[in-house]
């Protein structure tokens, strides 16, 4: 499977009479937008901002982040099994609008959370403070249940995102990057002499705020099975999660999965990149039991010689980590994990909730229990009295002069564990 | 740079064994080993004065002696402390960790120890201090002392002892790689797989494992009590239970609660879809099941507490902490066992 992923670099977004890419500048219609939005008979008004980097602006809580693409050569559209037709995707060509994204807000449909500031500390903290953000904040008809309020911001994001994508289908990238992963065999064949590394990518599963999607398929109920790379460039991972904003991988995360980039940049050179495996982390015994074993079958079925495995959350999927890790290693292969910490505010405290001498070779995205100042913003998008009962805050984590002092777990995307930051966390 | 030295009794001169009850004092400058150390330290830092407290006394009035020390350190506004060396002496090494404790969290000022590595004072307190590593005996003291000096003087320049200079902390600390995570896992898996050397960020703890009690002989007459880290509270979470990273537990009356209902009682917890537990809270905390099995007399009884706290990213030393207080508290009420439930 081969993929051209070709990047449009955007240095600016605007709204104006139609959406379009000209010169590098993102022009938006809202009118189409609000059109498109209040279809869906859930939602009952929207409003739309722009937050650019640097830029005294909040956004709270955040429910996801998208990155506009659009597929321009090859089978499917852009999230296959939730907006568009359940083709297989990844392959072809896909065009991409670097350097801004959609961010989706609204009223809160439970414990839904997640801070993106645009400047100060809390901002070196997230990467979406680097964007051009478009933020969708929509208010939803009343007496929605929880599960119909999230299902509409999750479509909304992904419609918006895929809306604004189109702009990008004509225009001439700014650069084009080649990814391929052939058929196993083929794969194999091709580099005898490196070694063959799986990608075993855990994606949460736990229920409502805590729930991935691959070809539209809620991951609670998939059997752990074999993706090529490429897929998740279009949009086959959609994130319905945001809770413990820090660690939670956005739709954003996903379509630019670091993991599967860095392994490819080692591909045909040091390693031979055989595609990944999804799996999920439910909450029941007998589900985590089934996905690591046929997990850890997956990967040593495709012949591996190494594996990595990045962890979604904390706490409970920690237990799932392990049982990766053990069940692979067991097998002769060898892993390396990516996670993050919950060591305590004092960083003197257990950082997992469960651990094994087979894991001897571990990746962290930093502790998620240290703790921030995040100073007063001029403009605040959303609902800042969340700040008080989201995870990482406490009764009185918004003070009244409008700054917040929190764990840095209340920030979008700071502790992610597919390693997209450079945050990490060392012993003392 | 201002330094106020901890000694104990043997080693403040006072004497032996029979001199541990000796209450604590404060000399101005220095005594004992304070004058190899003042000495080894000119033109870097002053001992200003010295505490001088028994290994007994300190220990068995803990709180009294951490209060009373530090109220005599912090008098002569010290930029940092040195505690010790205890070497290998028990008593005298958790007394050090103790005041390195309440002088960190109080002061703020780092506390420089030296210990041998099996002092218990190592383990309980090594977050606290700086504790250099020395021999199991004042023996050693011709070596402990220039190890602790090269330490303070680091201080005294405004770094952090490297890594390997001192016993290991267990403090976990953020900071910024140079690389991202995904490149720095794909760097590792590649030296792990062509068996060259690597350095895992996240060293595997050991894990607490807690042997189960003996099972109870005849239910029928036992006291049984409820706790959850499910986070099942009264409406409205009267106590502001975080929804993360909970920093307490509420105790709640089950005085005349036969059921648990959406009007009456909710979940706090934030790690888990919370739309099932808040229909019918029941289903975390089975308070309904146990009034039928007390009914049907297959329980004694159900305590008329509960205990509630949010498991969700909460820091085990949090979780121990609060073990310890429920636990007192079930045993003052002479419950007999208790059914642990989790999300």
């Amino acid at each position: 499977m081969k993929l051209e992923l070709g990047r449009i670099f955007i240095r600016d977004v605007a709204f104006g009479a139609e959406t379009r890419v000209e010169n590098g500048v993102l022009t938006v219609n809202q009118e189409e937008l609000r059109k498109l939005i209040l279809a869906d008979e859930r939602l009952v008004a929207v409003e739309f901002h722009i937050a650019k980097p640097g830029e005294s602006v909040r956004i709270i809580p955040v429910k996801d982040v998208i990155e506009p693409r659009v597929k321009v050569e090859g089978p499917g559209g852009m999230f296959p099994g939730m907006i568009a037709k359940v083709d297989t995707v990844g392959s072809g060509r896909t065009h991409v609008l670097k350097g801004c994204a959609i961010v989706t807000t609204g009223k809160i449909v439970a414990f839904q959370e997640g801070i993106i500031d645009m400047t100060g500390p809390g901002a070196e903290l997230t990467p979406f403070s680097q964007l051009l953000n478009i933020v969708v904040h929509a208010t939803p008809r009343e007496g929605l249940t929880q599960h119909e309020h999230e299902a509409a911001l999750r479509f909304m994001g992904l419609k918006v995102a895929a809306h604004v994508g189109q702009a990008g289908k004509s225009v001439q990238p700014d650069e084009v990057i080649t990814y391929e992963t052939l058929p196993l065999l083929q794969q194999v064949a091709k580099y005898p002499n490196l070694p063959k590394v799986v990608y075993a990518y855990m994606l949460q599963s736990q229920g409502l705020m805590h729930d991935t999607y691959v070809y539209g398929v809620d991951v609670k109920k998939i059997i752990p099975t074999f993706i090529y790379p490429t897929e998740v460039f279009d949009g086959a991972i959609t994130s319905g999660n945001c809770v413990s904003a820090c660690d939670k991988n956005t739709t954003y995360h996903h379509q630019n999965s670091p993991v599967i980039e860095d392994l490819f940049e080692r591909h045909g050179k040091d390693i031979n990149f055989l595609g990944a495996i999804v799996t999920n982390e439910n909450v029941y015994l007998a589900d985590k039991e089934r996905s690591s074993n046929m997990t850890a079958k997956l990967v040593e079925f495709l012949g591996a010689d190494g594996a990595i495995v990045s962890e979604e959350g904390f706490g409970n999927p920690d237990t799932d980590l392990i049982m990766n890790c053990k069940k692979i290693e067991a097998k002769g292969i060898k892993t390396v994990l990516v996670t993050d910490e919950y060591a305590g505010r004092d960083g003197a405290s257990q950082s997992l909730a469960d651990a094994d001498k087979a894991a001897n070779a571990v990746v962290t995205a930093g502790n998620a229990n240290e703790t921030i100042v995040l100073p007063p913003m001029a403009k605040v998008i959303g609902y800042p009295e969340q700040a008080n009962v989201i995870a990482g805050g406490w009764a009185g984590s918004l003070r009244p002069d409008g700054s917040i002092v929190a764990e840095i777990q209340v920030i979008t995307g700071a502790t992610n564990e597919l390693g997209f930051n450079k945050l990490s966390a060392r012993g003392i | 740079m201002r330094i106020v030295h901890y000694i104990n009794q043997f080693f403040g001169g006072i004497g032996g064994e029979d001199k541990a009850d000796f209450r604590p004092e404060v000399r101005e400058g220095v005594v004992g080993p304070g004058q190899a150390l003042n000495q080894a330290l000119a033109g870097t830092g002053e001992i200003v004065a010295t505490v001088i407290c028994g290994d007994s006394w300190f220990n068995e009035n803990l709180e009294e002696a951490k209060a009373t020390v530090l109220e005599m350190i912090s008098k002569y506004s010290p930029d940092l402390v040195i505690a010790g060396p205890a070497f290998n002496a028990g008593r005298y090494g958790m007394a050090c960790g103790a005041v390195a404790e309440v002088v960190g969290k109080q002061l703020g000022i780092p506390v420089v120890s030296g210990m041998y590595k099996e002092n218990p004072g190592v383990e309980v307190y090594r977050k606290y201090a700086w504790i250099v590593e020395t021999g199991n005996s004042a023996a050693d003291m011709r070596k402990a002392i220039p190890a602790i000096v090269e330490m303070v003087k680091v201080f005294a320049a405004g770094q952090t002892p490297a890594p390997g200079t001192y016993i290991e902390r267990g403090v976990r600390v953020n900071y910024m790689a140079d690389e991202r995570g995904s490149k720095r896992a794909v760097d590792m898996l590649v030296k792990k797989l062509t068996e060259q050397a690597f350095v895992t960020e996240f060293p595997m703890p050991e894990f607490d494992r807690v042997a189960p009690n003996q099972p109870i002989r005849d239910l029928s007459k036992a006291k049984i009590a409820l706790v959850t880290s499910g986070g099942i509270v009264p409406k409205g979470n009267p106590d502001h239970i975080e929804s993360s990273s909970a920093s307490k537990y509420g105790k709640y009356s089950l005085e005349g609660v036969t059921d648990l209902t959406a009007e009456t009682h909710e979940t706090a917890h934030g790690g888990y879809d919370p739309t099932y537990a808040n229909k019918d809270a029941d289903r975390v905390l089975p308070v309904d099941v146990l009034r039928d099995l007390v009914k049907e007399g297959v329980i004694g009884s159900l305590h008329e507490y509960w205990y509630a706290t949010v498991g969700n990213g909460t820091a085990v030393a949090s979780a121990k902490a609060f073990a310890q207080k429920i636990a007192e508290d079930l045993h003052n009420y002479k419950v007999d066992a208790v059914i642990l439930t989790s999300t």
